[in-house]
């Protein structure tokens, strides 16, 4: 008869000798199942004299959680094995792209103009909008540009095949008329401090003109509202925007519908102001044009100009997307390659 | 406007530089746009005098000068055909350096010597063209460099003057500028006594319109000859300042207009017939311009006419039958005074813009007309001799502008600008621009000068007196708005919020002109009608859009031509209609793709997009508009777009937005290889998000029936939908098609459609048989309804 250490013996080499988590089953049923050679062992005790059945009752119990922590130890080295070897199978090159489509992106002038109606409504603006297709009376008239006017040259309209209100209907050639359309809607409701983005039309086509781009005007009318605060908004304005301190210098400048005028000029945002192409050696550039809105287009609009003062201006979102993103030439806007737009993807503040 | 800084020094004193001086003038408000050297760089040049000439022994064309050069006498081998001995001309000695770098050396010329270079004006940059050699005054010192002799180390300015500074259109005006600037005074230039008047003054001219012209001063100049050259020193000012010699008549008239912004024009006095009369045209009369060409005239022109007719357009241009030659001995001058808003339009209308057209319509200085003529006068007879006659003057004074005092009060100089400014700087300012300025209580009466068009209101003198203390003294001072709430429509979605569907599922933002070409919106679409355009800057740009596609379709198969092979492309903006004769301007999206489904990739998404493809970013779109809208489907409705590919989405029972395949026919005119698919959606009426209102969630389980059928081929899947949810009421929650399916193991002209049900009930658990029954009334209502047969 095989001693009980034998018999363990040969149970533990069975065990490490499973190879996979069936195998090491059939070695417990084989040693520990109910009919397992262990196990038979027990029966053999019924056989034993009292005094000697207590001890080997004990020692075959030892043997049978000695066998049992031997499976147990086996199971949790052979179930690792299992696991790592379905890992490996099922290994995949992570770096091989993501399925499906990849975004878009915004225009750069729908981006900087949004960035511009965001730093604007920060600050308390409202965005309004206006008609493309104007008349004469808010594109030129109510802003103190009456017919035969000079100042008409140097806006080149198209004129459309279409009357209003036996006007020949025009393309708007700046956003100002939106200023004339909100304060009339508001004159009785002031203070108003409104910005209007959108596209403009001038019959210009050359390297830095295109026939369409993209303006934003702002007015503020309020009682008290003074140059000082115009400086205060242009300069903060731009220092947002561009997210760095400028300095900023005002010129003494002519639009029929503000007294006093200004065109603004900023430290160039290209070489800080040391001079460089771009600001051909000026070291300033120049970004917008704004004044005192003149008493006879508060007139215009019924406001009393007396009680009333009140600041606009007006600036080329193309120019400060030009600006911003360092594009160079203007036409590119409008062209839509989109291996020039692809560059404007991504998120945005 | 081009102003040379030693005519302005002529005129005014001021301690500054060319740079210096334009930064005044820029922060003034004269945008100095560029300063340009009067010469290009050269050197050693000198005015010399040929002594003697004789021919070249060997060579026709040239000859063998010996000059005087200040300093001894040098030989020099010439080819012009104006040398000559006792002329004046300039001489490049030996080492000079001519623009563009060029040395002078001695060198020999068919085996002559010579020591240098006799130079034409184009050679020192002092012309376009020339022929022959520079003509130096008989009385130019030889030897003197020549830089030096014609002041050419001088700059010019190119100053930007606005639409209401006509008065500034002159060195006189720059220079009262300058003056204001620097406090200083005017130098006018001394005239030279006008000699003593005599001879035929001619008849008193005719102002029949005296509104138009209010003041009219003519005179005749008898017995003068303009065969002579215009003197170099007043060529050279007309050069500098942009404008060409043609004879030295017409010379001074321009001379006198950019010195002191009057035009004035110069007839041939034996070519007027009668006196002058000044009236307004007759629509359909015709006049012949010194540039020769012939306008057709509206009727609101001023003319300058004679017996015979228009002999001028007045304020613009004169006529050609008049005009002055080299062969004129007497001339009649006019100068005079129109009224801005009687020239104004004028010119441009008839496709013109002169010198005297744009000073005239910005306003001239109605006090400037005699001295302007005496000024004239006395260049004229110093230049071409003659004999003036008397002047006559037509004066209609109730119509010369008068200027009226205007208040400035000193709080709403506060207030407007923002900024202290001191009293004395205020009258400082007002006084150096020629404003009489009287003290008031509360501020001053300011009284403009005859020459400013621009003072009529308080605001105009804020600005003068801003303009010439500086923007700069006004301190950014930051306002405090108010806190008022935009009461906001939460149903309007946010533009960023449509942006972002789109960019999300691929598309690329595109900015296209909102004007097309004609010929590519006609084939898209024949039935709309686009607003034309009056003055198109092309004609493929010469129609509104009445789509967003032309621009879309435009910009993706430049796209595709430029080896792109795959294009999302989308626009936001405004299409342009007429309705009912009111322009409509609707704000739209609309969306271009063609190429793979996926960018390309290895995992699948190869195949070309097809409709659903766009119809599922469409409806991604639509999903903005939230659950609460409902969105109808109809088939073909536009011709450009595939019949059988191609819908409407229908909201409301009003059409919001079309999508499809561009029509293969269109696809083989334009010659595009790939599938092209395009939505447009009125923004507004499609995706307008109406609020949410909750309806309660059941807590009872939901169970689902799946139902097989086949239809006929031609049943739309809308029709099954409808039917299905009027069969099964209202415990219908979710309607999924989960397969389509034709072929094999179907009847012919029948397709397989799988559809997935899932009832729930808010108040029970819905049992099983009432499913069943559900499910048995919706199979027999699609069978009697659709002809649908219940698959096993």
């Amino acid at each position: 008869m095989v001693s009980l250490t034998e018999l363990t013996g040969r149970a533990l080499a069975d065990i490490s000798a499973s190879a996979d988590i069936a195998r090491l089953e059939e070695a417990r049923v084989h040693w520990l199942g109910k009919k397992g050679l262990i196990t038979e062992q027990l029966k053999s005790l019924g056989a034993m004299p009292a005094e000697q059945r207590k001890e080997a009752g004990a020692r075959i119990n030892e043997a049978k959680e000695a066998v049992q922590a031997a499976i147990d130890a086996r199971r949790t080295v052979l179930e690792a094995e299992e696991i790592s070897r379905k890992l490996a199978q099922g290994r995949i090159d992570i770096t091989l792209d993501g399925r499906g489509e990849v975004p878009g992106g915004l225009h750069p002038v729908t981006r900087a103009r949004l960035r511009i109606e965001r730093l604007f409504r920060e600050v308390g603006f409202e965005v309004a909008e206006g008609p493309e297709i104007e008349d004469d009376f808010h594109n030129f008239s109510a802003l103190n540009v009456p017919a035969n006017h000079p100042a008409r040259a140097m806006h080149d309209t198209f004129y459309l095949e279409h009357e209003v209100e036996g006007e020949r209907a025009l393309l708007r050639t700046h956003t100002s008329p939106v200023q004339i359309r909100a304060l009339r809607a508001a004159r009785d409701n002031l203070p108003l401090a409104v910005i209007a983005p959108g596209r403009v039309y001038r019959m210009d086509s050359d390297a830095t003109h295109t026939p369409m781009f993209h303006q934003v005007e702002g007015l503020l009318v309020d009682e008290g509202v003074s140059f000082a605060n115009l400086k205060a908004i242009l300069h903060g304005f731009m220092e947002a925007f561009f997210e760095r301190d400028l300095s900023m210098r005002l010129r003494p400048s002519y639009f029929p519908f503000t007294e006093p005028s200004a065109e603004v000029d900023i430290t160039c945002v290209a070489c800080g102001g040391s001079g460089c192409r771009l600001c051909k050696h000026t070291g300033w550039i120049e970004v917008l044009g704004c004044g005192m809105v003149h008493p006879n287009v508060l007139t215009a609009c019924e406001v009393d100009s007396e009680r009333y003062t009140a600041y606009a201006f007006g600036m080329g979102i193309d120019r400060l997307a030009m600006l911003r993103y360092g594009v160079t030439d203007l036409r590119l806007f409008f062209e839509n390659d989109l291996r020039f737009l692809r560059q404007f993807r991504g998120g945005w503040s | 406007m081009k102003i040379p800084v030693s005519w302005l020094r002529e005129w005014v004193d001021f301690p500054w530089d060319s740079a210096e001086l334009s930064r005044r003038l820029t922060a003034s408000g004269f945008e100095v746009e560029g300063v340009e050297p009067a010469a290009p760089e050269f050197s050693g040049v000198v005015v010399a005098e040929i002594t003697s000439i004789a021919a070249h022994p060997e060579a026709d064309k040239l000859r063998v000068c010996q000059v005087d050069t200040g300093s001894g006498a040098v030989q020099i081998v010439c080819g012009a055909a104006n040398a000559r001995q006792g002329l004046k001309a300039p001489l490049a000695i030996v080492g000079a350096v001519l623009p563009g770098g060029m040395n002078i050396k001695a060198a020999k010329l068919r085996g002559v010597e010579s020591a240098g270079m006799l130079c034409s004006a184009k050679e020192l940059g002092l012309a376009a063209t020339s022929t022959g050699l520079m003509e130096l005054p008989a009385d130019a010192p030889a030897g003197t460099a020549l830089r030096e002799y014609l002041s050419l180390d001088d700059s010019i300015l190119e100053l930007k003057v606005y639409a209401n500074r006509g008065d500034a259109m002159s060195v006189l005006g720059v220079a009262r500028e300058v003056a204001a600037l620097t406090g200083g005074r005017l130098k006018p230039p001394m005239l030279t006594a006008v000699p003593p008047v005599a001879g035929d003054a001619g008849p008193v001219p005719i102002v029949e319109s005296g509104e138009a012209a209010p003041r009219l001063l003519t005179r005749r100049i008898n017995g003068l000859s303009n065969r002579g050259t215009t003197p170099l020193w007043m060529q050279e000012r007309l050069r500098r300042a942009g404008l060409r010699s043609i004879n030295p008549v017409v010379d001074v008239t321009n001379y006198v207009l950019l010195e002191c912004g009057q035009p004035m024009h110069a007839y041939d006095a034996s070519r007027v017939h009668g006196p002058l009369i000044v009236r307004m045209a007759r629509a359909g009369e015709k006049l012949t311009l010194l540039d020769e060409r012939s306008i057709d005239l509206a009727g609101d022109e001023v003319l300058i006419t004679d017996d015979n007719g228009p002999i001028g357009l007045a304020g613009v241009m004169g006529g050609q039958g008049t005009s002055i030659t080299e062969e004129v001995t007497d001339v009649l001058l006019e100068v005079a005074w129109f009224a801005p808003e009687s020239i104004a339009g004028r010119a441009r209308r008839h496709g013109l813009q002169t010198d005297a057209s744009q000073r005239f319509e910005r306003g001239v200085d109605p006090q400037l007309q005699a001295g302007a003529m005496a000024r004239a006068t006395s260049l004229l007879v110093s230049l071409c001799g003659g004999v003036p006659a008397a002047v006559h003057e037509v004066r209609n004074a109730h119509a010369l502008p008068v200027r009226v005092p205007v208040s400035l009060r000193r709080a709403r100089l506060a207030a407007l600008t923002g900024a202290y400014i001191d009293d004395s700087r205020v009258m400082s300012s007002l006084n150096g621009l020629g404003m009489k300025t009287t003290p008031e209580w509360d501020g001053w009466l300011v009284t403009p000068p005859s020459w400013r068009f621009d003072i009529s209101i308080e605001a105009d003198l804020i600005e003068e007196v801003l303009r010439i203390v500086g923007f700069d003294l006004v301190q950014e001072a930051p306002t405090r708005l108010p806190q008022r709430f935009a009461r906001r429509s939460e149903s309007l979605v946010d533009e960023r919020s449509l942006l972002d569907v789109l960019i999300a599922r691929g598309y690329q933002e595109a900015i296209n002109y909102a004007f097309v070409d004609p010929q590519l919106q006609q084939q898209l679409f024949a039935q709309r009608s686009a607003i034309r355009l009056s003055n198109p800057i092309a004609a493929d740009l010469s129609v509104m859009r009445t789509s967003l596609w032309p621009g879309l379709l435009k910009a993706a198969l430049e796209n595709l031509s430029r080896q792109q092979d795959r294009v999302r492309l989308f626009e936001r903006g405004r299409v342009f209609q007429l309705q009912q004769g009111q322009v409509d301007e609707s704000l739209r999206v609309a969306g271009i793709v063609a190429g793979s489904r996926w960018p390309e990739q290895w995992g699948g998404g190869r195949e070309e997009a097809d409709y659903f493809d766009l119809k599922g970013d469409v409806a991604a779109v639509l999903a903005l508009a939230g659950p609460g809208a409902t969105f109808e489907w109809r088939g073909a409705t536009l011709e450009c777009l595939h019949p059988g590919r191609s819908a409407a989405v229908v909201r409301d029972g009003v059409e919001v937005g079309w999508l499809g395949e561009l029509h293969p026919s269109l696809r083989a005119e334009r010659g595009i290889g790939a599938t092209v698919l395009m939505f447009e959606l009125d923004i507004i009426r499609a995706i307008a998000a109406p609020l949410p209102t909750l309806s309660p969630v059941s807590r009872f389980p939901q169970v689902r029936r799946d139902l097989s059928i086949t239809v006929p081929v031609d049943t739309p899947l809308s029709a099954i939908k409808s039917r299905v949810s009027v069969a099964a009421g209202s415990l219908l929650r979710d309607l999924r098609v989960f397969d389509i399916y034709q072929g094999p193991g179907i009847e012919t002209a029948r397709k397989s459609i799988a559809l997935g049900l899932i009832f729930q009930d808010n108040n029970k658990t819905l049992k099983d048989d009432e499913a069943d029954a559900l499910m048995a009334s919706i199979a027999a209502d699609l069978g009697s309804q659709l002809d649908a047969k219940v698959r096993d």
